[in-house]
C-alpha cells in the first residue's frame, strides 16, 4: 500500500540516511584529500619535480618518473588512438546498432575494460616482454595500456561521432562528396570533442595505473634513454616508497600529490570539455 | 560536381577506408582474443602437471618452479578476495544507492551536482593512492584497537571507497533515465521524496542499480594495489575481520618478480580464474542494463 505519509517517521529516517550517506562519502574524500595535501606540501617543490632522486627515493625528486610516465603515456594513447579512433568510426557509421558484428566487438570491449589491471600486467608480460621480446621497457608497458584504454577511447569517441546530426551527412551528400570524404572533411572535425574527452578519460586511467605497469615497463629508477628501457612510472614510484623503502613515507607523499593533482587537473578538463561540447552541439542540432 | 574518374576514385577510397576501419575493429575486439589466449597456454602446461584439484586440497601454499616439490593451494586466497570484495559490496551497496537517492531526490540541485562531481573525482583517484592513505593512516588506526591492523577489514573498508562512486553513479543515471511520468504520478499521489524513491523508482529502476551493483563487484574483485598495501598478505583463511588476509591479485603482484615454469603457470591461473569471474559479472550486468525494465 502507499500512504501519502509526507513526514512520516520512515521518510524522516530516509530522508536522514541519505544525507549520513553522502556526509559519511563527503567525509572519507575529504580525509583521503586533506591527509595527502598535509602530508605532501612540504615534500612539494621545483626542486622536488626536477631533480634526480637519491638514497633510493628517501631523498631528491622525481624527474625521471614524471618523464618515463610520460612516454608511457605517449606510447600508450599515440598506438590505442590509431585502432580506437578506426573502430569507433566502423561502429558509429557503418554498422547498425543490432548487427553481430557491431554487437560482439562492443561485448568484447565491454569485457575489455572490466579485465583487472594485474590480469593486463601478467598478458603485457607475457606478450610484449617475452613473446615479442620487448623486454621490461616503456614500450611494453605503453603498449600494455594501450590495450586497457582502448575501450575507454572507442565508447567516447564512438558518442561523439554519434552526436553529430544527420543534417551533416545530408549537406555532404547533397554536396556529391564520397563517404570517405564526408568522414574525414565533415564528420570527424565535428566529432573531435568526443575523441578529445576520450583522449582525457584514457589519459586519467594510463596514469593512475599501477598493477598493469610493474611487470611490463618495471621499477628501474633511473633516467630513461630510450623507449625500450625500463622506467619507473609515478605510481610504481609512490608503491615502491610506501612499501619497500623505510623512511620513504615523506616522499611518497609528494608523489601521490603530484600524481593527486594532475589527475584533478585532467578532471576538470574533462568538465569543461564536456560542458563546451554538450553546448555546442545542442546548438547545431 | 565530381567527374567519373573522381567518382571511381572515391569510390575506391571509400573501400580502402572501409577495410581499414574493419582492421581496426578486429584489432580492438582482437586483444581480449590475445589476453584469453596468453592466459590459457601460460597456465596450461603447469595447470596439467599440478592438477586443478592441488589448488584446492594441497596443503599449503608453498609455491615451486617443479610442481613436485611445492604446494599449490590457491583456496585461501580465493577465499580472501570474495571476502573483501563481499564485505565491500555489503557496504557500498546501501551508501551507494542512498548517494543516488541523495542526488536525484533529496538534495537540492546545487548540492546533488557538487556531489556528482566529488563521486567523479573519488572514481578517478589512483588505487595506489588509496593504498598509500590505506597504509599510513586507516591501517595504523585499526591498530591501535585490534593489533596487527593491515586486514581483511582495512581493505573492505579501501575498497568501498573505491566502488562507491559506481554504484552510485550507475544507480544515478538509472533513476534519471526513468521516464518523467513515474515521479509526476508519485507527486500526484502525494508522495514524498522518499517515499517516490523508494516505492516508485527504485523498483523501477532496479536493472540499472543491479549493473551498477555487478560493475562494483567486478572492481573489487580485480583490484590489486590498494588491498596489497593494507590487508597485510598473510596466505591463510581469515577468522576475523581483523585479520590479514592475502588476495589472488596481491599474490600475484608479489611473487610474479621470481616466479618461474610451475609457480609463474600457478600465478596465471589465478589471473584466469579472475577473468573468467570478472568477465561473467560484466556481461550480466550489460544483459541487465539492455533489459527495458519500464516499458
Amino acid at each position: 500500500m502507499l500512504e501519502a505519509r509526507p513526514a512520516g517517521v520512515s521518510a524522516m529516517l530516509g530522508t536522514a540516511a541519505c544525507w549520513l550517506a553522502a556526509a559519511s562519502v563527503l567525509g572519507a574524500f575529504a580525509w583521503v584529500l586533506g591527509d595527502l595535501l598535509t602530508g605532501g606540501w612540504q615534500a612539494l617543490s621545483l626542486e622536488f619535480l626536477f631533480t634526480m632522486p637519491q638514497d633510493a627515493g628517501r631523498a631528491g625528486g622525481i624527474l625521471p618518473m614524471l618523464v618515463s610516465t610520460l612516454l608511457i603515456l605517449a606510447v600508450a594513447l599515440g598506438s590505442a588512438t590509431v585502432i580506437g579512433l578506426g573502430a569507433a568510426i566502423l561502429l558509429a557509421e557503418y554498422t547498425g546498432r543490432g548487427g553481430w558484428f557491431a554487437t560482439l566487438v562492443r561485448r568484447a570491449m565491454d569485457v575489455l575494460a572490466g579485465v583487472p589491471s594485474i590480469v593486463f600486467g601478467l598478458f603485457g608480460n607475457a606478450f610484449f616482454c617475452i613473446w615479442l621480446g620487448m623486454g621490461f621497457s616503456i614500450l611494453s608497458g605503453g603498449l600494455t595500456l594501450a590495450c586497457m584504454v582502448l575501450p575507454i577511447l572507442i565508447r567516447s569517441t564512438e558518442a561523439g561521432i554519434r552526436a553529430v546530426p544527420d543534417s551533416y551527412r545530408h549537406g555532404a551528400a547533397a554536396l556529391g562528396l564520397g563517404r570517405s570524404t564526408t568522414l574525414l572533411r565533415v564528420i570527424l572535425p565535428a566529432a573531435m570533442p568526443g575523441l578529445v574527452v576520450g583522449l582525457v578519460l584514457g589519459t586519467g586511467r594510463a596514469i593512475a595505473e599501477t598493477a598493469a605497469l610493474i611487470f611490463t615497463s618495471g621499477y628501474v629508477d633511473r633516467m630513461p634513454g630510450s623507449l625500450l628501457d625500463s622506467g619507473r612510472a609515478l605510481s610504481v614510484h609512490i608503491y615502491d616508497l610506501a612499501t619497500n623503502v623505510p623512511g620513504g613515507t615523506a616522499n611518497a607523499y609528494g608523489a601521490a600529490l603530484v600524481l593527486i593533482t594532475l589527475l584533478l587537473l585532467i578532471n576538470s578538463v574533462t568538465g569543461l570539455l564536456h560542458g563546451r561540447w554538450q553546448r555546442a552541439t545542442q546548438v547545431a542540432a | 560536381m565530381p567527374t567519373f574518374s573522381g567518382f571511381i576514385l572515391s569510390q575506391r577510397s571509400d573501400g580502402l577506408l572501409l577495410a581499414a576501419l574493419r582492421l581496426c575493429a578486429v584489432a580492438s575486439a582482437g586483444v581480449l582474443l590475445l589476453i584469453a589466449l596468453f592466459l590459457l597456454a601460460e597456465s596450461g602446461q603447469g595447470l596439467t602437471n599440478i592438477g586443478p584439484e592441488r589448488l584446492l586440497f594441497d596443503e599449503a601454499w608453498y609455491p615451486a618452479p617443479d610442481a613436485s616439490n611445492g604446494q599449490f593451494k590457491l583456496l585461501p586466497m580465493l577465499v580472501g578476495t570474495v571476502a573483501a570484495a563481499l564485505g565491500a559490496l555489503l557496504l557500498a551497496t546501501p551508501l551507494g544507492v542512498f548517494s543516488a537517492v541523495f542526488c536525484h531526490n533529496i538534495a537540492p540541485t546545487f548540492v546533488a551536482t557538487a556531489y556528482r562531481r566529488v563521486l567523479g573525482v573519488l572514481a578517478g583517484i589512483p588505487s595506489v593512492v588509496f593504498g598509500f592513505w590505506g597504509l599510513v593512516v586507516l591501517v595504523p588506526l585499526i591498530g591501535q584497537f585490534e593489533p596487527p591492523g593491515a586486514s581483511l577489514l582495512a581493505g573492505i573498508l579501501i575498497l568501498t571507497l573505491m566502488i562507491v562512486p559506481t554504484v552510485a553513479l550507475l544507480s544515478d543515471a538509472a533513476l534519471d533515465a526513468l521516464p518523467r511520468s513515474y515521479a509526476q504520478g508519485a507527486a500526484a499521489l502525494g508522495l514524498g521524496p522518499w517515499a517516490t524513491a523508494t516505492r516508485v523508482l527504485l523498483p523501477a529502476a532496479r536493472g540499472g542499480v543491479a549493473t551498477g551493483v555487478m560493475l562494483a563487484a567486478a572492481r573489487a574483485l580485480g583490484e590489486t594495489m590498494a588491498v596489497l598495501m593494507v590487508c597485510g598478505n598473510v596466505v591463510r583463511v581469515p577468522d576475523s575481520v581483523f585479520d590479514p588476509v592475502r588476495t589472488l591479485t596481491a599474490n600475484i603482484a608479489l611473487e610474479m618478480a621470481y616466479a618461474a615454469d610451475d609457480h609463474r603457470a600457478a600465478l596465471f591461473v589465478s589471473g584466469l580464474l579472475l577473468t573468467v569471474l570478472v568477465s561473467v559479472l560484466v556481461l550480466l550486468a550489460h544483459r541487465l542494463d539492455a533489459e527495458p525494465a519500464h516499458a
